[in-house]
């Protein structure tokens, strides 16, 4: 679809002229590409090679692109650091976010795409104002609330935690999403007998699988990656998720960029094939509410 | 988007579920009855927001009116319960806050952050939208590399990022070297680690800006194009008229979020420079964050902080929204 639309819009937004490209405006449109991919793929190409050369490489100061590769960092990794055990954390505490997270968000934001209720508006700012709260704010509350409950260094505790930022933009994203199916296909379910709540849960969830999808992904990945909450609660190094755990390797005594390196490649790497899939429907899904006029 | 409401008792409310519906015949009970579905497909979010979002916040901002530190507050040691014996303040935290030069520089700085990162993020990331809005050999794979950046996990990105900058090791300078010129401490130089942490925060935030206004150039009806390029109008007055209003919708929801996400930018500060050297590019949260959890924790004095974030981001939501709703759009 995209491409379609691209060849159609294509050439009415180029800057010069009618008919076709001249080459040299071709290359210069090339070349600016191409440089700016090389900044956007530079630092991540770097991270592999880095991870890839023995483990005191990195204090080389001389640039080297290869430096007798082999994957004995990656070895390290697995075998001698509790990396396996902070990946099975972060896997925990972002699955029960990403299933708590899309069950809640899902009901509202249909609520909210489908209905124009007394309240309706004050949850609209609701949902986006909560986007706003700075970790700072919350956190120390959070972390007695927490701690009241004895949840301080559990996970359950960091799910909570994770939810008031993900269900938010999650209902906001799952509204947009709502908003792109079409409204009489309730229209038609009520003609059948069914109830609202019957609507939503046998027409419109099967038919919003990828918007669901999405804000999985979504939760997944604020879950996978956040610092300032994992950092603050976990206090337990067997506790301690991917992103606080990795902070290890090159604190303050000591700096083992080769593993590091690694592990970061470990990581990112399934979390950037997966990315790759679903980003389309990410930022439609973020502007969706606002690109339908 | 109007378009799509339906009103909650639309032809014939459905007969089932009604055994829980009041049959009151005021207006209370017809209005209840109207909205009921609506409110308890809210309620799920509503509670989790008021227990997860709305009880810290009040005793956040409760907190700020106090002088509670780590020494004061009650707390269980084994079987003993020591009673808090912090007291209310007042606005005594804010007074110190607003009056101290930390929070004037802390302030300059989060907004030259939040400003020049924004505007560059819609700057190159319209510049790139622009670019791959063309019909292009490779387009896709351009797509995709330069969407790299924020496919990766930020926090990897602030590591990598520490160690490209890194001032003896970092292939930064080393590249600078070979060319013959002297490398720069990055991350140790307080102007140099402030551009550096714009740099790393634009690198990362560049790819969804792009992403979010080609979807928005593809959406711009080529018609217009068209009956321009009839008209005779230049280059420039197509992108002035019609491309810049045309992704104007769009446009407005990521710069407001752009904003947000910026101003309260959490790993790349905390893991690229540690807000170092000595606090100069610290903002706001990361400031915060540090005041609660660092040191003797002052509670209290990072929860003041904190309102004064917020207060901050809804006063620029409002009057975002407000100038937007001017301009008749709104919802």
């Amino acid at each position: 679809m995209v491409s379609t639309l691209t060849r159609a819009t294509g050439p009415r937004t180029r800057t010069h002229g009618r008919g076709a490209r001249g080459p040299a405006r071709s290359a210069a449109l090339h070349a600016t590409l191409i440089a700016a991919s090389l900044v956007a793929v530079f630092p991540v190409a770097w991270l592999v090679l880095t991870s890839l050369k023995p483990r005191d490489a990195w204090q080389s100061s001389t640039v080297e692109l290869f430096n007798s590769p082999s994957l004995d960092n990656y070895l390290q990794v697995l075998t001698q650091t509790a990396f396996l055990r902070w990946l099975f954390n972060s896997l925990l505490v972002a699955a029960m976010t990403t299933v708590l997270g899309v069950v809640l968000a899902a009901t509202t934001g249909y609520a909210v795409s489908r209905f124009r209720f007394p309240g309706h508006r004050s949850i609209m700012w609701m949902l986006l104002i909560t986007q706003m709260f700075p970790v700072a704010i919350l956190i120390v509350p959070i972390y007695n609330l927490l701690a009241g409950l004895g949840l301080i260094n559990q996970f359950p505790g960091l799910v909570v935690a994770y939810l008031t930022s993900t269900v938010p933009f999650c209902a906001w994203m799952m509204k947009g999403y709502f908003d792109t199916v079409p409204v009489e296909i309730d229209e038609a379910g009520r003609v059948d007998g069914l109830t609202p709540f019957g609507t939503f849960w046998r027409l419109i969830l099967p038919l919003s699988k990828p918007g669901l999808a999405v804000a999985a992904f979504y939760s997944f990945i604020t879950a996978w990656a956040e610092v300032a909450y994992a950092t603050a609660f976990m206090t337990g190094d067997d506790k301690y998720t991917l992103a606080v755990g990795l902070g290890q390797f090159v604190g303050q005594h000591k700096a083992e960029w080769g593993l590091l390196t690694a592990s970061s490649v470990l990581i990112a790497a399934p979390a950037a094939v997966v990315f790759l899939l679903v980003q389309r429907h990410l930022v439609t899904g973020l502007t969706a509410g606002a690109t339908k006029s | 988007m109007t378009t799509q409401v339906v009103d909650g008792t639309a032809a014939g409310t459905p007969a089932r579920g009604g055994a829980r519906r009041p049959r009151g015949e005021g207006r209370a009970g017809r209005f209840l009855a109207r909205h009921w579905y609506a409110w308890a497909m809210c309620a799920p979010v509503v509670v989790v927001t008021l227990v997860l979002i709305g009880y810290p916040l009040v005793r956040g901002v409760y907190l700020s009116l106090t002088d509670a530190t780590e020494a004061n507050m009650g707390r269980t040691i084994g079987m003993n319960t020591i009673p808090s014996t912090y007291e209310f303040v007042g606005l005594a935290n804010y007074t110190a806050i607003v009056t101290s030069a930390e929070f004037l520089s802390r302030l300059a700085w989060t907004i030259t952050w939040t400003v020049v990162c924004v505007a560059l993020h819609y700057g190159l990331g319209l510049g790139l939208a622009m670019l791959l809005n063309r019909p292009l050999r490779l387009r896709s794979l351009y797509r995709m590399l330069l969407v790299l950046p924020w496919a990766v996990p930020a926090f990897v990105s602030a590591f990598i990022w520490r160690y490209l900058l890194n001032g003896e090791f970092g292939v930064v300078n080393a590249m600078l070297r070979a060319a013959g010129l002297p490398g720069v401490q990055w991350l140790d130089d307080p102007l140099w680690a402030k551009a550096s942490v714009i740099a790393v925060n634009v690198w990362l935030g560049v790819p969804f800006m792009m992403l979010a206004l080609l979807g928005g150039l593809q959406a711009i009806p080529r018609e217009l194009y068209e009956a321009a390029e009839v008209d005779g109008a230049t280059p420039w007055q197509r992108f002035r008229h019609i491309t810049l209003p045309g992704l104007r919708p769009v446009s407005s929801t990521v710069v407001l979020l752009g904003t947000i996400w910026t101003f309260n930018q959490f790993p790349v500060i905390f893991l690229v420079t540690r807000g170092g050297p000595g606090g100069s590019s610290e903002i706001l949260v990361t400031y915060a964050y540090r005041q609660a959890f660092e040191g003797i924790r002052n509670y209290s004095g990072s929860a003041a902080w904190g309102v004064l974030i917020l207060v901050l981001l809804v006063v620029m939501a409002v009057v975002y929204r407000r100038a937007l709703r001017r301009q008749g759009e709104a919802w």
